[in-house]
């Protein structure tokens, strides 16, 4: 029997945190009742694919305000020791609302189109 | 608090769901779960928050999360925290947790309206929140009870015979107050100061709390993703959205602005309302405005403040 590709991503999301199911489990070795037995399994979830503009962030001007980090509903403003570090563009989905809310003093973030990244990847890639 | 310090605390909703881009509810979760200290439950009420935040096997909640249905996420979180309390009364249970239900207005204002008055009546402790973004936009913005005069929507389509909903959004927020709840307020995600701040304040209330927080809806509201604080503060800045609180029976004003804005100035940013920017329609801007400035004088006697 093979398992369907969507039933292995399932298994797969569980396997990380429930050891009780082993690497050959099938549909009925998923948890009863549609349940998710840990939190934040969205994490696993890249929706930086979803992008077409990309906020680029200038340290340099940065006054570590937080109104990025605070108004970013993909939680893609990383914060560490109340210092911004970048963003995670695993999950940005570039609404802009970062750059927009950003003080206009500041502006320390701008919106690139993605285009303008393609040769970068292209390098990282290749 | 500042937010530099509030980005410290570990957070409870992870990046990876499903929502649109420059949706505003992600940002009304942040800033209520940021506020709370102790370990939360969450239900939630069918509409886009529940749908785009746990495709199975995916959950962006890093705390306990309860599916539920349209109706019924008061009734639920009734149960869960009588649950509690009965577990702690055994012993079984020994510290404090706090119970969150979210809802969008479709599942408070309407649908849901008759179990969360019944949680509120009988005093369960939890915080009910209506993340309102003015009608039902997870299954393609049809208008709801919260949805302003004069929007487009696809059950009041603007056009030759409608000019977008007819009626005025019920309040809301005054016939929670009605119920005599230690705790009742009005906030928007574009003032987060505000809203962390009532929502700690719902966190300590000694009995059921509800907060009607405005969060946009880029969609629905037909605006640019980029807009989305903007289009909320805008809300506020002309009285449409006017933020307050209800103590134990005392309303009191969090915010008055400087010199309240023209209700066409907020419409203006909207799609929704593009209709009503065409000389037949005209009439029905200054009625809408008249409605405000009414509505307005009303909550400012209620507050005890003075007017200009």
């Amino acid at each position: 029997m093979t398992l369907s590709s969507q039933t292995k991503n399932l298994l797969k999301v569980h396997q990380d945190v429930d050891p009780d199911i082993k690497p050959n489990a099938g549909w009925r070795d998923l948890p009863i009742g549609g349940v998710i037995p840990q939190g934040g399994t969205a994490s696993q979830f890249a929706t930086g694919d979803w992008r077409t503009i990309r906020p680029v962030w200038s340290k340099e001007k940065c006054i570590n305000c937080h109104r990025c980090w605070l108004y970013c509903p993909d939680m893609a403003w990383i914060s560490e020791d109340g210092k911004i570090q970048g963003v995670d563009l695993t999950y940005c989905k570039g609404c802009g609302i970062c750059a927009n809310v950003c003080p206009t003093k500041v502006h320390a973030i701008e919106m690139h189109p993605e285009d303008d990244f393609k040769d970068d990847e292209a390098v990282k890639e290749g | 608090m500042a937010l530099p310090d509030l980005a410290k605390k570990p957070q409870r909703f992870t990046g990876g769901h499903r929502a649109c881009a420059g949706c505003g509810f992600p940002i009304t979760i942040k800033i209520i779960l940021q506020a709370a200290e102790n370990p939360v439950v969450v239900g939630c009420a069918t509409g886009c928050m529940e749908v785009t935040s746990t495709i199975y096997p995916y959950t962006a909640w890093r705390c306990s999360f309860i599916h539920t249905a349209f109706e019924n996420v008061a009734a639920t979180m009734s149960g869960v925290e009588a649950a509690y309390r009965s577990l702690r009364r055994q012993g079984k249970i020994n510290q404090d947790i706090t119970f969150i239900a979210f809802g969008g207005d479709g599942g408070t204002y309407d649908i849901g309206l008759q179990s969360l008055s019944g949680a509120m009546e009988r005093g369960h402790k939890l915080v009910y929140v209506c993340y309102n973004n003015q009608g039902y936009m997870n299954t393609g913005i049809q208008r709801s009870s919260a949805t302003p005069r004069g929007a487009n929507t696809t059950t009041t389509p603007a056009g030759t015979q409608l000019p977008g909903k007819p009626q005025y959004p019920k309040n809301l927020t005054a016939i929670m107050a009605a119920h005599d709840i230690p705790y009742v307020a009005q906030a928007s995600m574009s003032h987060w100061n505000d809203l962390y701040r009532k929502a700690k304040k719902a966190f300590a209330a000694e009995g059921p709390a509800f907060l009607n927080v405005l969060s946009t809806c880029r969609l629905g509201w037909a605006t640019a993703p980029e807009d989305t604080v903007d289009v909320a503060e805008g809300a506020v800045q002309c009285n449409v959205w006017p933020l307050f609180e209800v103590e134990k029976g005392n309303w009191k004003l969090s915010f008055k602005p400087k010199k309240p804005l023209p209700v066409a100035d907020w419409m203006k940013q909207q799609g929704r309302f593009k209709h009503l920017f065409r000389s037949d329609n005209s009439q029905l801007l200054e009625t809408i405005q008249q409605q405000v400035d009414e509505d307005w004088q009303r909550l400012l006697e209620l507050c005890g403040v003075n007017g200009e």
